[in-house]
């Protein structure tokens, strides 16, 4: 038996987390199929076949997927499941939404978010908002797991030439229709794969302050996150939000500013490799997580910061 | 049109979560227990379709162990009309609620059921996705924008790239997201009103569902801790450790 993984990607280029959702999947079973739904995509079915731990792509190309919705992933994936013991994709909102819709009609019991392979049918996962870890065994025939993408690296992306197999698609299904997309272009990285994430919080005040954080961010080439309070407060857009609720990010730095460290904010980022926090509450939780803590008002702190980043000969990108 | 809203009771966000010594799961004894809080949006979110005029009935439903009501009670004293408990103890996964209460909306025909987008205690984010593949309907996850049509739900969901909408036919599902609205807290006359409330109880033997966990929890363990950091006293000294020490920029 193989595993397959349904790749998420833009009907253009394979998403990022499917190339760490790859190497997650090869280490639960290393004959790796990947299922691509999408609309006029074979540029992403030959992305898929180039990953090298990739043995073969499955291709359906129809109408139906043009907005991935998980109704009509789910009838396709259905009809295409028999030969795997393991179906899987990455525990993004894409992954969340489409996978428990599958696991439910094979009668399988899902297992969310893994962060480690222990063998092909025992994972381990965060619970509690990460506060305590689970390792738990599958006892279903066919398993149903979502894949915490940063707890996985990415696979290469080149050098493969796995097999392309096309394939029909199942019943459209009716119900349900895409009305738009509001997507939030941006010339940053994306938060949950960027190298550097500078974030902030209620201390902002209000979402022009968040001019001093994007200055930052523009000098690290980092990604701009938030707490759920920024966010609820209207200071950022939904996408931003770091946290149990919104993206788990794991950054080789992450710069918490005005945060004070709500556990379900910590959730989102305590297993950053180097984590700054800039609070002017000395107390505030964020500072137990953090490596360096600078207890200073961010209206003082962040302008000089940007003053001594300006200062450096060279900063990585 | 009736809507059904499903409510689990769970280990309070504000407690700090611990892990038992015997590694079989966190401390629950004496810690304080509420209601999921995105399943207090999808209650909100009821109340006020019912309050617009175009819901007449709000049902809230519970599964769990006896103190699991509290929950029913906490949504009746927000506005539902009337509640279900339906009796299990010990970890019912999401399959298992989510085939429970696939019998509960059979019995009461719901034109819409509510749930929260994920529960934090298992932070599972599936039963509700699970209900809407059994019962063949629509499912509008995520949902921070909810419009009732005369047929359908405009629903606005949050997603990793921003938001998407769709239009879900009715029946349909809908899990809530924290920003859908600002949930109302009970008052004290309102409180006292809910008790005399109608809280049907069932057993989910009764129901006929095997509810026999289907994943082994080996064991439960405290994350890896991370080792204590240091507090800098200028913008200056951050910046020198995190080119010189740290090497991140």
């Amino acid at each position: 038996m193989s595993i397959l993984l349904i790749a998420e990607h833009n009907n253009t280029d394979l998403r990022p987390f499917t190339f760490n959702a790859a190497t997650a999947a090869s280490k639960i079973n290393e004959d790796l199929h990947v299922l691509v739904l999408g609309n006029k995509s074979d540029s992403v079915a030959k992305a898929a076949s180039e990953i090298p731990l990739v043995k073969k792509v499955i291709h359906v190309d129809n109408e139906i997927f043009d907005n991935f919705t998980a109704e009509n992933y789910t009838s396709t994936i259905l009809k295409h499941v028999d030969n795997y013991s393991h179906i899987v994709c990455s525990a993004n909102t894409f992954g969340k939404n489409l996978m428990p819709r599958v696991a439910a009609l094979l009668d399988t019991s899902q297992v969310s978010d893994i962060v480690n392979v222990i063998s092909e049918d025992t994972f381990l996962r965060p619970i509690y908002a990460g506060n305590a870890f689970a390792t738990v065994k599958s006892t279903d025939k066919k398993k149903c797991v979502t894949i915490r993408p940063t707890s996985f690296d990415p696979a290469p992306s080149t050098g493969g030439s796995a097999e392309i197999v096309k394939s029909d698609p199942g019943d459209k299904f009716e119900s349900s229709k895409f009305v738009k997309r509001e997507e939030i272009k941006s010339d940053r990285p994306e938060l949950g794969t960027a190298r550097v994430v500078i974030s902030g919080g209620r201390g902002m005040q209000n979402s022009d302050n968040f001019k001093l954080i994007s200055d930052i961010a523009d000098k690290l080439n980092a990604a701009i996150g938030a707490s759920r309070a920024a966010v609820d407060a209207g200071y950022i857009t939904n996408d931003h939000q770091v946290g149990q609720t919104g993206k788990v990010v794991v950054p080789d730095l992450y710069i918490a500013v005005g945060i004070s460290g709500a556990i379900q904010h910590l959730a989102g980022m305590k297993e950053s490799k180097v984590i700054v926090a800039i609070n002017k509450d000395g107390e505030a939780p964020i500072f137990s997580v953090a490596d360096y803590g600078l207890e200073a008002d961010l209206f003082e702190a962040l302008p000089q910061f940007l003053e001594e980043l300006n200062k450096l000969n060279s900063i990585q990108k | 049109m009736k809507i059904l809203v499903a409510v689990k009771r769970v280990i309070d966000y504000n407690v700090q979560v611990r892990v038992k010594d015997d590694g079989t799961g966190v401390v629950t004894d004496n810690v304080k227990m509420s209601t999921n809080p995105p399943d207090d949006n999808a209650i909100e979110e009821a109340v006020k379709i019912k309050e617009s005029g175009k819901a007449k009935e709000v049902v809230a439903i519970t599964i769990g162990d006896d103190k699991a009501q509290e929950t029913v009670r906490k949504a009746l004293a927000v506005g539902a009309d009337r509640g279900i408990h339906v009796k299990v103890d010990g970890i019912v996964e999401p399959l298992a609620v989510s085939k429970i209460l696939k019998k509960i909306v059979e019995k009461e025909n719901p034109d819409l059921v509510f749930m929260g987008k994920q529960a934090i205690d298992d932070d599972c984010n599936q039963t509700g996705q699970m209900l809407a593949a059994i019962l063949d309907w629509p499912q509008a996850t995520f949902a921070s924008k909810i419009e009732v049509k005369e047929k359908s739900l405009e629903v606005t969901r949050e997603i990793d790239e921003g938001l998407e909408t769709i239009e879900v036919n009715i029946p349909a599902i809908v899990t809530c997201d924290l920003r859908l609205n600002e949930p109302r807290y009970a008052s004290l006359p309102n409180i006292m009103k809910a008790k005399k409330k109608p809280l049907e109880q069932l057993n989910a033997s009764d129901l006929g569902v095997d509810t026999k966990a289907r994943i082994e929890q080996i064991k439960v363990e405290e994350p890896p801790k991370r080792k204590a950091g240091i507090k800098v006293a200028s913008v200056s000294e951050l910046v020198q450790k995190l080119k010189n020490e740290a090497k991140v920029i």
